[in-house]
């Protein structure tokens, strides 16, 4: 069967033969199916957002290629990328324009499935009652809101909506970079439910990357081990079933021999 | 007196495309053009030329068609280049100085004699009298707002608002910023090429030096429009800069007949409107940490005298 994603032994090495040259990715591959939800979970500076940066087009590969849903992306621009590709990081500031409204947001997102529309289009009554229909999914009384700007918006009402208009139009990946990281934990939970039903709901093929080592285990169907640009450690299916955060630091240990070394990590 | 204001809303009128494209590509889109002076002239060289020739009125569009020439290479020099944009801005203009000159057949100065205008061709259907150049401008101008507010709420128009708005944003989605910001800055100057050209036709010449400090005025008339009308929406932004150009072009009537303030110091005085209404920000967030560490000492004096030996 085909793959949804193949990322095959790509590296990145920043600053090329300089004094501060850093191999960020060695050798990388990764191989998801379709509706695939994996955890990533590993040291500081081990490489989980460089390889989002890389499957996302932020920067070419030095070496290595990379499939999404059977297309060579390995050489494609970022933004033709994002038509496809989903994406969220850590700062909720990242993810909306803060002078812009709402709903001017959401027309924003939805501007991927706009092939064929003409540019000069307005956003019509049709979009609008959709974007209405899915703030209401987020349950923050957003959609009575839609013309407000959302620099006036809290932290996690952004996060929120940037999670929508990563889903807007249902991406072939989805990448989420500690998205939840930044928020206070009641508003981080919230965020995080609203991940899983979209996800689920959408069977959207997704990554996550998380300093959170309970919640990693929990979510998703896959859990992913990065350490020195490797994914040393790859648990799903049985194995994963009733493995313990203990297990997991013990596995960790045991492929790279040292210890995790997070500063944000949380074991429980 | 009626004169000196009738001037004033002429002026005002004429040159309010100039805040007006600064609005786009300095408020929209984030990026200082100093493209702007050499384009303006470009677009008058091109009218008044075109006037000269018996044409006044294709020479409008052709003018816009000039600016909008200007931006792509300012837009083309930043993006694809990579040069920081105000040194691709003052390239440009540098080299439209030439361009200009050439179009205006090798002389700095070009005057139109007993040729037709779009000025005098509207003035010839005689409904309007004296007026008929204000509202000829003023129907320009309008339609020109109506076009840009309308424009910057269509899918592209809001892809370059984003891309001023939040570059990273923007990187991560499917928007493509290269060819956001050249629209936005091919507009840009394509309305400063219209205020050229229409200043050109009316005033019925073209100098090699007229538009010499027309973006740091072009920005005052912004800034005093948006302290007029507010800056919270696309609407209120094209109507400031055209309320600024007014308003600003009373003060310079004023200034001309009263005498309160010579003439010539009114390029210092606008210098010096641009240089503090953009520190603003930064003046108030200084004023209240000076005020803050003001507290902050006296607090700790007072605790001091009070005896209670704990550090503030
Ligand atoms: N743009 C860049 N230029 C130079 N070095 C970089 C750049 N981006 C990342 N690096 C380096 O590459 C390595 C991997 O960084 P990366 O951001 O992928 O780590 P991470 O696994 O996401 O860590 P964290 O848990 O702290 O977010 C680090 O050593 C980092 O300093
Ligand atoms: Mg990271």
């Amino acid at each position: 069967m085909e793959k949804m994603l193949d990322v095959n032994e790509i590296s990145v090495t920043f600053n090329p033969g300089s004094p501060d040259a850093k191999q960020a990715l060695n050798k990388l591959s990764v191989h998801l199916d379709d509706g695939d939800f994996v955890t990533i979970i590993g040291s500081n500076g081990a490489g989980k957002s460089t390889l989002f940066n890389a499957v996302a087009g932020s920067f070419f590969v030095d070496e290595g290629s990379i499939f999404l849903g059977g297309q060579d992306i390995t050489f494609l621009e970022e933004h033709k990328r994002s038509r496809i590709i989903g994406r969220m990081f850590q700062d909720p500031l990242k993810g909306t324009a803060p002078s812009m409204t709402i709903e001017e947001n959401l027309a924003l997102a939805y501007l991927r499935s706009a092939e064929g529309t003409s540019p000069f289009s307005h956003i019509s009554g049709r979009d609008k009652q959709l974007f209405r229909e899915k703030l209401a999914m987020l349950n923050m009384g957003l959609e009575d809101r839609m013309k407000h700007q959302v620099g006036l918006l809290s932290g996690g009402q952004r996060q929120a909506l940037t999670l929508l208009m990563a889903t807007m139009v249902t991406p072939k990946l989805l990448l989420l970079d500690e998205h939840t990281a930044a928020l206070d934990p009641a508003t981080a939970d919230k965020v995080l439910e609203l991940t899983r039903e979209i996800v689920g709901k959408n069977h959207i093929t997704c990554m996550m990357i998380t300093h959170n080592m309970k919640q990693a285990l929990e979510i998703g169907n896959r859990t992913f081990l990065m350490a020195d640009g490797k994914i040393v450690l790859d648990v799903k299916g049985e194995e994963r079933k009733g493995l313990t955060v203990d297990d997991l630091l013990e596995k960790f240990k045991a492929g790279t021999g040292k210890a995790l070394d997070n500063d944000r990590m949380l074991l429980s | 007196m009626l004169y000196i204001l009738k001037t004033a809303l002429e002026l005002g009128l004429l040159y309010s495309l100039v805040p007006m494209a600064l609005f786009l590509s300095f408020r929209v889109l984030n990026i200082a053009d100093l493209t702007t002076d050499g384009c303006f002239v470009f677009g008058a060289a091109v009218s008044v030329q075109m006037a000269a020739i018996g044409q006044p009125i294709l020479g409008i569009p052709l003018a816009m068609a000039a600016g909008a020439l200007a931006g792509f290479i300012t837009a083309f020099i930043h993006t694809k280049m990579k040069v920081p944009s105000i040194l691709a801005g003052i390239i440009t203009n540098t080299g439209l100085y030439t361009i200009n000159l050439m179009v205006m057949g090798w002389s700095s100065n070009v005057s139109l004699l007993k040729k037709n205008t779009i000025y005098s061709m509207f003035k010839s259907l005689q409904f309007l009298g004296d007026w008929s150049g204000v509202v000829l401008t003023l129907l320009i101008v309008a339609l020109v707002a109506f076009l840009l507010i309308s424009f910057l709420g269509t899918r592209l128009g809001l892809s370059i608002r984003a891309t001023g708005d939040n570059i990273d944003m923007v990187r991560a989605s499917s928007i493509n910023p290269t060819f956001t910001i050249t629209v936005g800055l091919c507009l840009a100057n394509a309305m400063t090429a219209l205020s050229g050209a229409m200043v050109g036709q009316y005033q019925k010449t073209v100098d090699i030096n007229g538009g010499t400090g027309i973006v740091v005025i072009g920005l005052a008339c912004l800034i005093i429009g948006e302290t007029a009308t507010g800056r919270r929406s696309v609407k209120k932004g094209a109507i400031a800069a055209i309320v600024g150009s007014i308003i600003y072009r009373i003060i310079y009537a004023v200034c001309l007949y009263t005498k309160v303030i010579p003439v010539e110091f009114l390029k210092l005085l606008t210098a010096a409107i641009v240089a503090v209404a953009i520190a603003f920000p930064a003046l108030r967030k200084m004023a209240a940490f000076q005020k803050k560490k003001m507290e902050h000492t006296s607090g700790r004096a007072f605790a001091q005298k009070g005896g209670d030996g704990k550090d503030a």
